[in-house]
Protein backbone atom coordinates (compact mmCIF):
# COMPACT_ATOMS: atom_id res chain seq x y z
CA UNK A 1 0.00 0.00 0.00
CA UNK A 2 2.94 2.28 0.79
CA UNK A 3 3.69 3.17 -2.70
CA UNK A 4 0.43 4.07 -3.41
CA UNK A 5 -0.06 6.15 -0.39
CA UNK A 6 1.28 9.85 -0.82
CA UNK A 7 4.38 10.88 0.97
CA UNK A 8 4.53 14.02 2.97
CA UNK A 9 7.91 13.86 3.99
CA UNK A 10 10.53 13.80 1.23
CA UNK A 11 11.40 15.07 -2.19
CA UNK A 12 10.47 14.09 -5.52
CA UNK A 13 12.50 13.77 -8.68
CA UNK A 14 11.87 12.18 -11.93
CA UNK A 15 12.24 8.70 -12.14
CA UNK A 16 14.05 6.63 -14.63
CA UNK A 17 12.54 7.12 -17.71
CA UNK A 18 12.75 7.84 -21.91
CA UNK A 19 10.41 10.64 -23.04
CA UNK A 20 9.05 10.58 -26.09
CA UNK A 21 6.27 12.81 -28.35
CA UNK A 22 4.15 10.80 -30.86
CA UNK A 23 1.11 12.17 -32.68
CA UNK A 24 1.96 15.71 -30.98
CA UNK A 25 1.15 13.36 -27.63
CA UNK A 26 4.04 12.87 -24.56
CA UNK A 27 4.97 9.98 -23.94
CA UNK A 28 7.13 8.00 -21.44
CA UNK A 29 8.99 4.90 -21.20
CA UNK A 30 9.88 3.68 -18.00
CA UNK A 31 13.55 1.87 -17.39
CA UNK A 32 12.51 0.00 -14.23
CA UNK A 33 9.23 -2.24 -16.35
CA UNK A 34 10.03 -1.61 -19.43
CA UNK A 35 6.06 0.18 -19.27
CA UNK A 36 4.79 2.21 -21.34
CA UNK A 37 2.39 5.27 -20.46
CA UNK A 38 0.37 8.22 -22.69
CA UNK A 39 0.61 11.34 -20.32
CA UNK A 40 -1.86 13.76 -19.80
CA UNK A 41 -1.30 17.75 -19.46
CA UNK A 42 -0.79 17.37 -15.74
CA UNK A 43 1.52 14.17 -15.80
CA UNK A 44 3.54 16.21 -18.55
CA UNK A 45 3.79 19.52 -16.48
CA UNK A 46 4.66 17.25 -13.53
CA UNK A 47 8.05 15.68 -15.61
CA UNK A 48 8.67 19.51 -16.78
CA UNK A 49 8.74 20.95 -13.24
CA UNK A 50 10.80 18.28 -11.38
CA UNK A 51 13.20 18.88 -14.87
CA UNK A 52 15.78 20.67 -13.04
CA UNK A 53 14.76 20.61 -9.32
CA UNK A 54 13.42 18.20 -6.43
CA UNK A 55 10.19 19.26 -4.99
CA UNK A 56 8.40 18.31 -1.41
CA UNK A 57 5.01 17.36 -1.44
CA UNK A 58 3.88 20.50 -0.31
CA UNK A 59 5.66 22.53 -2.63
CA UNK A 60 4.63 20.10 -5.39
CA UNK A 61 1.01 19.85 -4.80
CA UNK A 62 0.78 23.83 -4.32
CA UNK A 63 2.50 24.08 -8.07
CA UNK A 64 -0.47 21.95 -9.32
CA UNK A 65 -2.79 23.92 -7.36
CA UNK A 66 -1.39 27.17 -8.78
CA UNK A 67 -1.66 25.96 -12.41
CA UNK A 68 -5.60 25.02 -11.69
CA UNK A 69 -6.04 22.01 -9.86
CA UNK A 70 -8.08 20.68 -6.99
CA UNK A 71 -6.20 19.35 -4.35
CA UNK A 72 -7.82 15.75 -4.42
CA UNK A 73 -6.66 16.14 -8.25
CA UNK A 74 -3.18 16.96 -7.30
CA UNK A 75 -2.95 14.76 -4.95
CA UNK A 76 -4.19 11.49 -7.21
CA UNK A 77 -1.99 13.03 -10.11
CA UNK A 78 0.98 12.50 -7.41
CA UNK A 79 0.54 9.32 -6.31
CA UNK A 80 -0.32 7.90 -9.68
CA UNK A 81 2.80 9.03 -10.94
CA UNK A 82 4.87 7.55 -7.45
CA UNK A 83 2.69 3.82 -8.26
CA UNK A 84 4.77 3.65 -11.45
CA UNK A 85 8.11 4.91 -10.96
CA UNK A 86 7.76 8.13 -13.08
CA UNK A 87 8.77 10.02 -10.00
CA UNK A 88 10.12 8.91 -7.19
CA UNK A 89 10.26 10.08 -3.91
CA UNK A 90 13.98 10.02 -1.59
CA UNK A 91 11.70 9.19 1.62
CA UNK A 92 11.40 5.81 -0.02
CA UNK A 93 14.28 3.76 0.05
CA UNK A 94 14.39 1.93 -3.22
CA UNK A 95 14.30 -1.49 -3.79
CA UNK A 96 18.06 -3.53 -3.51
CA UNK A 97 18.84 -4.19 -7.56
CA UNK A 98 18.31 -7.66 -8.10
CA UNK A 99 21.99 -9.45 -8.28
CA UNK A 100 22.51 -11.20 -11.34
CA UNK A 101 20.97 -14.77 -10.11
CA UNK A 102 21.76 -17.71 -12.82
CA UNK A 103 17.97 -19.38 -13.88
CA UNK A 104 17.30 -22.42 -11.91
CA UNK A 105 19.59 -25.74 -13.55
CA UNK A 106 15.74 -26.93 -14.74
CA UNK A 107 15.37 -23.83 -16.48
CA UNK A 108 13.22 -24.87 -19.66
CA UNK A 109 14.90 -25.46 -23.01
CA UNK A 110 12.84 -24.34 -25.76
CA UNK A 111 15.25 -24.14 -28.86
CA UNK A 112 18.64 -25.58 -30.30
CA UNK A 113 20.59 -25.00 -33.12
CA UNK A 114 21.90 -27.27 -34.81
CA UNK A 115 25.22 -26.78 -36.58
CA UNK A 116 24.84 -29.51 -38.79
CA UNK A 117 27.90 -29.06 -40.66
CA UNK A 118 31.12 -26.05 -40.14
CA UNK A 119 31.86 -26.45 -43.94
CA UNK A 120 31.03 -23.66 -46.45
CA UNK A 121 31.26 -23.76 -50.08
CA UNK A 122 31.16 -19.45 -50.21
CA UNK A 123 34.41 -17.77 -48.50
CA UNK A 124 32.31 -14.64 -47.39
CA UNK A 125 34.97 -12.27 -46.63
CA UNK A 126 33.45 -10.88 -43.42
CA UNK A 127 32.00 -14.55 -41.81
CA UNK A 128 32.68 -14.67 -38.34
CA UNK A 129 33.48 -18.16 -38.42
CA UNK A 130 36.08 -18.42 -40.95
CA UNK A 131 37.32 -14.68 -41.41
CA UNK A 132 39.78 -12.98 -39.48
CA UNK A 133 37.87 -12.90 -35.83
CA UNK A 134 36.93 -16.16 -36.02
CA UNK A 135 36.82 -17.99 -32.36
CA UNK A 136 36.00 -21.34 -33.77
CA UNK A 137 38.76 -23.78 -33.27
CA UNK A 138 37.21 -26.51 -35.89
CA UNK A 139 40.79 -28.90 -36.30
CA UNK A 140 40.38 -32.07 -35.64
CA UNK A 141 36.34 -31.92 -34.85
CA UNK A 142 33.83 -33.47 -37.36
CA UNK A 143 32.75 -31.65 -40.15
CA UNK A 144 29.59 -33.03 -40.41
CA UNK A 145 27.53 -33.80 -37.58
CA UNK A 146 26.54 -37.46 -37.75
CA UNK A 147 22.75 -38.95 -37.28
CA UNK A 148 23.42 -40.04 -34.06
CA UNK A 149 24.47 -36.49 -32.48
CA UNK A 150 21.90 -35.53 -34.36
CA UNK A 151 19.22 -37.74 -32.44
CA UNK A 152 20.66 -36.69 -29.38
CA UNK A 153 20.30 -33.72 -29.78
CA UNK A 154 16.56 -33.92 -30.75
CA UNK A 155 16.14 -36.16 -27.47
CA UNK A 156 17.56 -33.51 -25.62
CA UNK A 157 15.34 -31.09 -26.83
CA UNK A 158 12.71 -32.56 -25.79
CA UNK A 159 13.35 -33.72 -22.79
CA UNK A 160 14.81 -30.27 -21.38
CA UNK A 161 11.86 -28.56 -23.33
CA UNK A 162 9.16 -31.22 -21.01
CA UNK A 163 5.94 -29.20 -20.20
CA UNK A 164 6.59 -26.53 -23.02
CA UNK A 165 4.21 -26.40 -25.29
CA UNK A 166 6.46 -26.29 -28.47
CA UNK A 167 9.95 -26.79 -29.40
CA UNK A 168 12.41 -25.32 -32.47
CA UNK A 169 15.27 -26.43 -34.28
CA UNK A 170 17.10 -24.39 -36.19
CA UNK A 171 19.62 -25.54 -38.94
CA UNK A 172 22.52 -23.61 -39.29
CA UNK A 173 25.99 -24.22 -40.79
CA UNK A 174 28.43 -23.76 -42.11
CA UNK A 175 26.36 -23.87 -45.02
CA UNK A 176 23.62 -25.82 -43.90
CA UNK A 177 22.41 -27.45 -47.26
CA UNK A 178 25.93 -29.17 -47.66
CA UNK A 179 24.14 -31.39 -45.11
CA UNK A 180 20.72 -31.68 -46.66
CA UNK A 181 20.41 -35.40 -46.22
CA UNK A 182 20.76 -35.15 -42.33
CA UNK A 183 18.48 -32.36 -42.25
CA UNK A 184 15.89 -34.08 -43.34
CA UNK A 185 16.41 -37.07 -41.23
CA UNK A 186 16.03 -34.94 -38.44
CA UNK A 187 13.10 -32.85 -39.32
CA UNK A 188 11.23 -36.83 -39.52
CA UNK A 189 12.61 -38.17 -36.58
CA UNK A 190 11.82 -35.21 -34.43
CA UNK A 191 8.34 -35.09 -35.86
CA UNK A 192 7.96 -38.65 -35.05
CA UNK A 193 9.76 -38.35 -31.27
CA UNK A 194 7.61 -35.18 -30.87
CA UNK A 195 4.15 -36.77 -31.74
CA UNK A 196 4.90 -39.74 -29.73
CA UNK A 197 5.04 -37.32 -26.93
CA UNK A 198 2.07 -35.12 -28.03
CA UNK A 199 4.11 -32.46 -28.77
CA UNK A 200 4.61 -29.82 -31.36
CA UNK A 201 8.11 -28.89 -32.76
CA UNK A 202 9.07 -26.48 -35.58
CA UNK A 203 11.76 -25.88 -37.96
CA UNK A 204 13.57 -23.13 -39.71
CA UNK A 205 17.12 -22.88 -41.13
CA UNK A 206 19.43 -20.35 -42.23
CA UNK A 207 21.20 -20.74 -45.74
CA UNK A 208 23.20 -19.38 -48.44
CA UNK A 209 20.50 -20.60 -50.99
CA UNK A 210 22.99 -21.43 -53.53
CA UNK A 211 22.20 -25.25 -53.10
CA UNK A 212 18.68 -25.12 -53.01
CA UNK A 213 16.88 -27.18 -55.28
CA UNK A 214 13.68 -28.10 -56.31
CA UNK A 215 13.44 -30.95 -54.36
CA UNK A 216 14.91 -28.92 -51.14
CA UNK A 217 12.28 -26.21 -51.80
CA UNK A 218 9.23 -28.72 -51.83
CA UNK A 219 10.63 -30.40 -48.83
CA UNK A 220 10.78 -27.01 -47.08
CA UNK A 221 7.36 -25.86 -47.93
CA UNK A 222 6.00 -29.49 -47.38
CA UNK A 223 7.52 -29.79 -43.75
CA UNK A 224 6.55 -25.83 -42.98
CA UNK A 225 10.38 -24.81 -42.52
CA UNK A 226 11.33 -21.28 -42.13
CA UNK A 227 13.72 -19.81 -44.24
CA UNK A 228 16.36 -17.25 -43.72
CA UNK A 229 18.57 -16.43 -46.19
CA UNK A 230 21.68 -14.88 -45.58
CA UNK A 231 22.21 -12.05 -48.53
CA UNK A 232 23.63 -8.68 -48.90
CA UNK A 233 21.58 -7.09 -51.75
CA UNK A 234 21.64 -6.69 -55.73
CA UNK A 235 24.48 -8.12 -57.46
CA UNK A 236 26.95 -5.67 -57.12
CA UNK A 237 26.31 -5.38 -53.15
CA UNK A 238 26.26 -9.15 -52.84
CA UNK A 239 29.22 -10.25 -54.94
CA UNK A 240 31.17 -7.42 -53.11
CA UNK A 241 32.15 -9.96 -49.97
CA UNK A 242 29.59 -12.80 -50.69
CA UNK A 243 31.88 -15.17 -52.62
CA UNK A 244 33.24 -18.62 -53.67
CA UNK A 245 37.07 -19.14 -52.44
CA UNK A 246 37.90 -18.39 -55.92
CA UNK A 247 36.49 -15.18 -55.80
CA UNK A 248 33.60 -15.33 -57.66
CA UNK A 249 30.56 -13.23 -56.64
CA UNK A 250 27.53 -16.06 -55.80
CA UNK A 251 24.72 -13.45 -56.87
CA UNK A 252 23.94 -15.51 -60.22
CA UNK A 253 23.67 -18.45 -58.26
CA UNK A 254 20.90 -18.06 -56.29
CA UNK A 255 19.01 -15.46 -57.60
CA UNK A 256 16.86 -18.22 -59.73
CA UNK A 257 16.89 -20.56 -56.71
CA UNK A 258 15.84 -17.67 -54.78
CA UNK A 259 12.99 -16.90 -56.74
CA UNK A 260 12.00 -20.35 -57.36
CA UNK A 261 12.31 -20.82 -53.56
CA UNK A 262 9.68 -17.70 -52.73
CA UNK A 263 7.17 -18.85 -55.74
CA UNK A 264 7.06 -22.62 -54.51
CA UNK A 265 7.84 -22.06 -50.35
CA UNK A 266 4.13 -20.85 -49.17
CA UNK A 267 3.83 -22.25 -45.51
CA UNK A 268 6.24 -20.40 -43.64
CA UNK A 269 7.80 -16.75 -44.30
CA UNK A 270 11.33 -16.31 -46.04
CA UNK A 271 12.90 -13.54 -44.60
CA UNK A 272 16.56 -11.85 -45.95
CA UNK A 273 19.41 -10.99 -43.28
CA UNK A 274 21.80 -8.49 -44.74
CA UNK A 275 24.80 -7.91 -43.49
CA UNK A 276 26.28 -4.29 -43.41
CA UNK A 277 29.91 -3.80 -44.37
CA UNK A 278 32.13 -0.86 -45.39
CA UNK A 279 30.59 -0.02 -49.30
CA UNK A 280 27.37 -2.06 -48.51
CA UNK A 281 25.51 0.28 -46.57
CA UNK A 282 22.53 1.32 -49.33
CA UNK A 283 20.29 -0.05 -47.07
CA UNK A 284 17.37 1.47 -49.06
CA UNK A 285 18.28 -0.01 -52.32
CA UNK A 286 19.16 -3.74 -51.01
CA UNK A 287 15.62 -3.34 -49.42
CA UNK A 288 13.58 -2.49 -52.27
CA UNK A 289 15.65 -5.38 -54.64
CA UNK A 290 15.32 -7.91 -51.51
CA UNK A 291 11.80 -6.81 -50.85
CA UNK A 292 9.96 -5.58 -54.03
CA UNK A 293 12.20 -7.36 -56.65
CA UNK A 294 12.99 -10.93 -55.32
CA UNK A 295 9.88 -10.94 -52.65
CA UNK A 296 11.15 -12.01 -49.87
CA UNK A 297 8.58 -11.23 -46.72
CA UNK A 298 10.69 -9.43 -44.59
CA UNK A 299 14.96 -8.02 -44.36
CA UNK A 300 16.60 -7.55 -41.45
CA UNK A 301 19.38 -5.24 -41.58
CA UNK A 302 22.92 -6.04 -39.06
CA UNK A 303 26.47 -4.31 -39.42
CA UNK A 304 29.13 -6.74 -39.63
CA UNK A 305 30.59 -7.94 -36.31
CA UNK A 306 33.97 -7.47 -36.08
CA UNK A 307 36.90 -6.73 -33.75
CA UNK A 308 37.12 -2.78 -34.88
CA UNK A 309 39.86 -3.23 -36.77
CA UNK A 310 38.71 -4.39 -40.59
CA UNK A 311 39.16 -3.17 -43.12
CA UNK A 312 35.35 -4.23 -43.99
CA UNK A 313 34.34 -2.66 -40.76
CA UNK A 314 31.59 -0.02 -41.24
CA UNK A 315 33.10 3.93 -39.77
CA UNK A 316 31.30 6.05 -37.85
CA UNK A 317 29.98 8.25 -41.04
CA UNK A 318 28.77 4.94 -42.72
CA UNK A 319 26.57 4.55 -39.56
CA UNK A 320 25.55 7.61 -39.59
CA UNK A 321 24.35 7.01 -42.85
CA UNK A 322 23.08 3.53 -42.85
CA UNK A 323 21.12 5.01 -39.48
CA UNK A 324 19.47 8.08 -41.50
CA UNK A 325 18.29 5.14 -43.88
CA UNK A 326 17.02 3.07 -41.33
CA UNK A 327 14.75 6.23 -40.63
CA UNK A 328 13.55 6.37 -43.62
CA UNK A 329 12.28 2.79 -44.03
CA UNK A 330 10.88 3.33 -40.47
CA UNK A 331 9.10 6.26 -41.88
CA UNK A 332 7.52 4.02 -44.21
CA UNK A 333 6.92 0.81 -41.81
CA UNK A 334 4.66 4.08 -39.44
CA UNK A 335 2.82 4.91 -43.06
CA UNK A 336 2.19 1.24 -43.64
CA UNK A 337 0.57 0.29 -39.82
CA UNK A 338 -1.35 3.08 -40.05
CA UNK A 339 -3.06 2.09 -43.42
CA UNK A 340 -3.37 -1.37 -41.48
CA UNK A 341 -0.32 -3.00 -43.65
CA UNK A 342 2.50 -5.28 -42.79
CA UNK A 343 6.02 -3.56 -43.37
CA UNK A 344 8.44 -5.50 -44.04
CA UNK A 345 11.33 -4.34 -42.74
CA UNK A 346 12.04 -6.40 -39.74
CA UNK A 347 14.18 -4.20 -37.68
CA UNK A 348 11.33 -2.40 -36.31
CA UNK A 349 8.88 -5.33 -36.45
CA UNK A 350 11.17 -7.15 -33.85
CA UNK A 351 11.54 -4.01 -31.73
CA UNK A 352 7.32 -3.26 -31.98
CA UNK A 353 7.14 -7.05 -31.03
CA UNK A 354 9.48 -6.53 -27.77
CA UNK A 355 7.59 -2.94 -27.05
CA UNK A 356 4.10 -4.14 -27.06
CA UNK A 357 4.85 -6.96 -24.33
CA UNK A 358 7.07 -3.97 -22.33
CA UNK A 359 10.41 -6.78 -21.98
CA UNK A 360 12.47 -6.18 -19.72
CA UNK A 361 15.57 -8.51 -20.24
CA UNK A 362 18.44 -10.25 -17.85
CA UNK A 363 19.86 -11.05 -20.37
CA UNK A 364 20.27 -9.59 -24.08
CA UNK A 365 19.09 -12.58 -25.71
CA UNK A 366 18.31 -16.21 -25.32
CA UNK A 367 21.61 -17.95 -25.10
CA UNK A 368 22.64 -20.16 -22.40
CA UNK A 369 18.63 -19.97 -20.97
CA UNK A 370 16.43 -21.14 -23.60
CA UNK A 371 18.73 -21.40 -26.75
CA UNK A 372 21.73 -23.41 -26.89
CA UNK A 373 24.06 -24.06 -29.99
CA UNK A 374 24.82 -28.42 -31.15
CA UNK A 375 28.13 -28.04 -32.84
CA UNK A 376 28.90 -31.41 -35.47
CA UNK A 377 30.97 -32.78 -32.82
CA UNK A 378 28.27 -32.70 -29.96
CA UNK A 379 29.43 -29.61 -28.00
CA UNK A 380 26.85 -27.32 -26.40
CA UNK A 381 27.58 -23.95 -26.60
CA UNK A 382 25.57 -20.36 -25.87
CA UNK A 383 24.46 -20.01 -29.43
CA UNK A 384 25.41 -20.82 -32.80
CA UNK A 385 27.89 -18.31 -32.82
CA UNK A 386 30.26 -20.10 -30.50
CA UNK A 387 29.65 -23.16 -32.23
CA UNK A 388 33.35 -25.28 -32.50
CA UNK A 389 35.05 -22.42 -30.36
CA UNK A 390 37.00 -25.09 -27.48
CA UNK A 391 36.74 -21.52 -24.95
CA UNK A 392 32.81 -21.41 -25.01
CA UNK A 393 31.25 -24.99 -24.86
CA UNK A 394 28.70 -25.47 -22.32
CA UNK A 395 28.83 -29.45 -22.25
CA UNK A 396 28.21 -31.79 -24.61
CA UNK A 397 24.90 -33.46 -25.85
CA UNK A 398 25.98 -36.57 -24.77
CA UNK A 399 26.21 -35.52 -21.19
CA UNK A 400 24.08 -32.38 -20.70
CA UNK A 401 24.95 -28.84 -19.56
CA UNK A 402 27.93 -27.72 -17.84
CA UNK A 403 26.03 -25.85 -14.73
CA UNK A 404 29.15 -24.19 -13.60
CA UNK A 405 30.14 -22.82 -16.91
CA UNK A 406 26.78 -21.83 -17.75
CA UNK A 407 26.26 -19.86 -14.51
CA UNK A 408 29.50 -18.03 -15.77
CA UNK A 409 27.90 -17.58 -18.76
CA UNK A 410 25.12 -16.03 -17.41
CA UNK A 411 26.43 -14.31 -14.92
CA UNK A 412 28.92 -11.98 -17.05
CA UNK A 413 25.82 -11.54 -19.40
CA UNK A 414 23.48 -9.86 -16.86
CA UNK A 415 22.49 -6.68 -17.56
CA UNK A 416 22.80 -5.45 -13.69
CA UNK A 417 27.05 -7.03 -14.19
CA UNK A 418 27.62 -4.41 -16.94
CA UNK A 419 28.25 -1.46 -15.01
CA UNK A 420 27.82 1.26 -18.28
CA UNK A 421 24.26 0.08 -18.86
CA UNK A 422 23.14 0.66 -15.01
CA UNK A 423 22.36 4.75 -16.70
CA UNK A 424 21.19 3.75 -19.58
CA UNK A 425 17.47 4.30 -20.45
CA UNK A 426 17.34 1.22 -23.53
CA UNK A 427 18.83 -1.20 -21.26
CA UNK A 428 15.45 -3.10 -20.87
CA UNK A 429 15.76 -3.90 -24.77
CA UNK A 430 19.23 -3.99 -25.16
CA UNK A 431 20.73 -5.71 -22.06
CA UNK A 432 23.99 -4.83 -23.48
CA UNK A 433 23.88 -6.73 -26.83
CA UNK A 434 25.21 -9.49 -28.42
CA UNK A 435 27.40 -11.34 -26.30
CA UNK A 436 29.15 -12.85 -29.51
CA UNK A 437 29.64 -9.62 -30.76
CA UNK A 438 30.96 -8.36 -26.93
CA UNK A 439 33.44 -11.20 -27.29
CA UNK A 440 34.70 -10.68 -30.82
CA UNK A 441 35.62 -6.60 -29.83
CA UNK A 442 36.36 -7.02 -25.91
CA UNK A 443 37.08 -10.02 -25.24
CA UNK A 444 34.59 -10.87 -22.64
CA UNK A 445 31.11 -12.46 -23.59
CA UNK A 446 29.98 -9.69 -20.28
CA UNK A 447 30.88 -6.79 -22.13
CA UNK A 448 28.45 -4.02 -23.11
CA UNK A 449 28.91 -3.32 -26.69
CA UNK A 450 29.78 0.10 -25.82
CA UNK A 451 30.86 0.89 -29.67
CA UNK A 452 26.78 0.83 -30.38
CA UNK A 453 24.87 2.23 -27.86
CA UNK A 454 24.07 5.64 -29.20
CA UNK A 455 23.05 4.39 -32.15
CA UNK A 456 20.80 1.48 -30.46
CA UNK A 457 19.40 4.61 -27.98
CA UNK A 458 18.23 6.66 -31.30
CA UNK A 459 17.27 3.49 -32.89
CA UNK A 460 15.23 2.49 -29.51
CA UNK A 461 13.57 6.32 -29.53
CA UNK A 462 12.77 5.81 -33.06
CA UNK A 463 10.59 2.69 -32.70
CA UNK A 464 9.19 4.03 -29.86
CA UNK A 465 7.77 7.17 -31.47
CA UNK A 466 6.56 5.11 -34.12
CA UNK A 467 4.78 2.61 -31.12
CA UNK A 468 3.56 5.54 -29.91
CA UNK A 469 1.67 7.37 -32.79
CA UNK A 470 0.26 3.76 -34.03
CA UNK A 471 -1.52 3.43 -30.70
CA UNK A 472 -3.16 6.83 -30.80
CA UNK A 473 -3.99 6.64 -34.45
CA UNK A 474 -4.20 2.60 -35.35
CA UNK A 475 -4.21 0.92 -31.90
CA UNK A 476 -6.00 -2.25 -33.51
CA UNK A 477 -2.94 -2.84 -35.69
CA UNK A 478 -1.02 -3.28 -32.63
CA UNK A 479 -3.37 -6.09 -31.48
CA UNK A 480 -3.33 -7.68 -34.84
CA UNK A 481 0.53 -7.22 -35.17
CA UNK A 482 0.12 -9.09 -31.27
CA UNK A 483 -1.50 -11.87 -32.34
CA UNK A 484 0.58 -12.09 -35.43
CA UNK A 485 3.54 -12.31 -33.83
CA UNK A 486 1.94 -14.90 -31.45
CA UNK A 487 2.48 -12.12 -28.80
CA UNK A 488 -1.30 -12.48 -27.12
CA UNK B 1 -5.69 6.00 -13.38
CA UNK B 2 -6.80 9.39 -14.58
CA UNK B 3 -3.86 10.95 -15.94
CA UNK B 4 -1.71 7.84 -17.39
CA UNK B 5 -3.16 6.02 -20.19
CA UNK B 6 -1.00 2.51 -20.27
CA UNK B 7 0.31 1.60 -23.39
CA UNK B 8 1.69 -1.78 -23.95
CA UNK B 9 1.04 -4.87 -22.01
CA UNK B 10 3.43 -4.31 -18.84
CA UNK B 11 1.60 -0.66 -18.29
CA UNK B 12 -1.54 -2.47 -18.34
CA UNK B 13 -0.48 -5.15 -15.68
CA UNK B 14 0.89 -1.70 -13.62
CA UNK B 15 -2.62 -0.41 -13.94
CA UNK B 16 -3.93 -3.55 -13.08
CA UNK B 17 -2.16 -3.83 -10.09
CA UNK B 18 -2.53 -0.54 -8.79
CA UNK B 19 -6.49 -1.07 -8.75
CA UNK B 20 -5.94 -3.87 -6.98
CA UNK B 21 -3.93 -2.04 -4.41
CA UNK B 22 -6.81 0.73 -4.28
CA UNK B 23 -9.96 -1.53 -3.55
CA UNK B 24 -10.30 -2.86 0.01
CA UNK B 25 -10.24 -7.18 0.33
CA UNK B 26 -13.81 -8.38 0.78
CA UNK B 27 -15.32 -11.75 1.40
CA UNK B 28 -15.56 -13.83 -1.49
CA UNK B 29 -13.96 -11.03 -3.65
CA UNK B 30 -13.16 -12.83 -6.63
CA UNK B 31 -15.41 -12.49 -9.61
CA UNK B 32 -18.13 -12.51 -10.29
CA UNK B 33 -18.83 -10.86 -7.05
CA UNK B 34 -20.00 -12.94 -4.33
CA UNK B 35 -17.71 -15.31 -5.52
CA UNK B 36 -18.75 -18.91 -3.87
CA UNK B 37 -16.60 -21.81 -3.94
CA UNK B 38 -18.32 -25.21 -5.23
CA UNK B 39 -19.40 -26.92 -2.22
CA UNK B 40 -19.31 -23.76 0.16
CA UNK B 41 -22.55 -22.31 1.24
CA UNK B 42 -23.01 -19.38 3.18
CA UNK B 43 -25.64 -20.62 5.84
CA UNK B 44 -25.73 -21.18 9.33
CA UNK B 45 -29.48 -23.22 9.45
CA UNK B 46 -29.26 -25.48 11.24
CA UNK B 47 -25.60 -25.84 10.20
CA UNK B 48 -23.99 -24.97 7.36
CA UNK B 49 -23.49 -28.39 5.91
CA UNK B 50 -26.50 -27.57 3.25
CA UNK B 51 -26.23 -27.19 -0.36
CA UNK B 52 -27.44 -24.25 -2.27
CA UNK B 53 -31.18 -25.28 -2.06
CA UNK B 54 -31.51 -25.36 1.54
CA UNK B 55 -30.79 -29.65 1.52
CA UNK B 56 -28.58 -32.28 1.93
CA UNK B 57 -28.73 -33.83 -1.29
CA UNK B 58 -26.74 -31.58 -3.47
CA UNK B 59 -23.61 -31.61 -1.33
CA UNK B 60 -20.40 -32.23 -3.45
CA UNK B 61 -18.11 -33.77 -0.14
CA UNK B 62 -19.42 -35.58 2.12
CA UNK B 63 -20.18 -33.28 5.65
CA UNK B 64 -17.31 -34.46 7.62
CA UNK B 65 -15.23 -33.75 4.99
CA UNK B 66 -16.24 -30.43 4.80
CA UNK B 67 -14.97 -29.48 8.18
CA UNK B 68 -11.10 -29.35 6.70
CA UNK B 69 -12.84 -27.75 3.72
CA UNK B 70 -14.02 -24.82 5.26
CA UNK B 71 -11.34 -24.80 8.17
CA UNK B 72 -8.23 -25.19 6.03
CA UNK B 73 -8.98 -24.24 2.49
CA UNK B 74 -11.34 -21.23 3.34
CA UNK B 75 -11.59 -19.53 6.64
CA UNK B 76 -14.48 -16.90 5.55
CA UNK B 77 -17.57 -16.62 5.81
CA UNK B 78 -18.44 -19.88 7.16
CA UNK B 79 -18.49 -20.54 10.78
CA UNK B 80 -15.95 -22.38 11.82
CA UNK B 81 -12.82 -21.63 13.86
CA UNK B 82 -10.13 -19.46 11.89
CA UNK B 83 -6.93 -21.82 10.82
CA UNK B 84 -4.85 -19.29 9.16
CA UNK B 85 -4.50 -16.36 12.42
CA UNK B 86 -6.29 -17.48 15.48
CA UNK B 87 -7.08 -21.12 15.97
CA UNK B 88 -3.99 -22.98 14.10
CA UNK B 89 -4.85 -26.27 16.20
CA UNK B 90 -8.49 -26.30 16.71
CA UNK B 91 -8.55 -30.05 14.87
CA UNK B 92 -5.39 -31.45 16.52
CA UNK B 93 -7.42 -33.75 18.23
CA UNK B 94 -9.25 -34.68 15.58
CA UNK B 95 -7.58 -37.12 13.03
CA UNK B 96 -10.48 -38.83 11.43
CA UNK B 97 -13.43 -36.37 11.24
CA UNK B 98 -16.14 -39.13 11.10
CA UNK B 99 -14.53 -40.69 15.03
CA UNK B 100 -13.15 -37.80 16.76
CA UNK B 101 -15.52 -35.09 15.69
CA UNK B 102 -16.92 -34.50 19.36
CA UNK B 103 -12.83 -33.59 20.04
CA UNK B 104 -13.63 -30.47 18.07
CA UNK B 105 -14.49 -27.52 21.21
CA UNK B 106 -15.71 -24.19 20.86
CA UNK B 107 -13.32 -21.53 20.00
CA UNK B 108 -13.21 -18.58 22.87
CA UNK B 109 -11.67 -15.58 21.57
Amino acid sequence: MTSMTALTSGHYRRGEMHEFQAADQPFVYLVSAGAIFALDEGAHAVLRRLEHEQLSHADLVQALLDTGYDRTDAEDLIRELLFVNGIVSDAVRPAIALAPQTPPADFPLQALVLNITNQCNLACTYCYEFGDDKIATPRGKPKYMSLETARASVDFLLEKSAGANGAHITFFGGETLMNFKLLRDVVLYAREQAGAKGRTIGFSLTTNATLLTDEIIAFLSEQEIGVTVSMDGPPDLQDKRRVYKSGKGSYAVIEPRLRKLIAQHRTRAITARVTLTDGVTDVIRIYRHLKDDLGFHEVGFAPVTNSGERDYMIDDSGMDDVLAQFHELADEWLEHALRGQMHGFSNVSETIGELIQGVNKSHPCGAGLGLLGVSPSGDLSPCHRFTDADTHTLGHISIGIDQDKRQDFLSRGHVSAKYECQSCWARPLCAGGCHHEAFVRYGDTGHANLHYCDWIRQWTDTCLRIYGAVSVQNPEFLERFAARKGLS
Amino acid sequence: MKHLRPVNKKADRIVQTAALMEEDVVALQQQPRPHVPMGCTLSFSPGWEVDAGGGTAGLCQPVERDIYDCYVTCFWPVQVADHVNYSSDWAANCAVATKDWRNLDLVFP
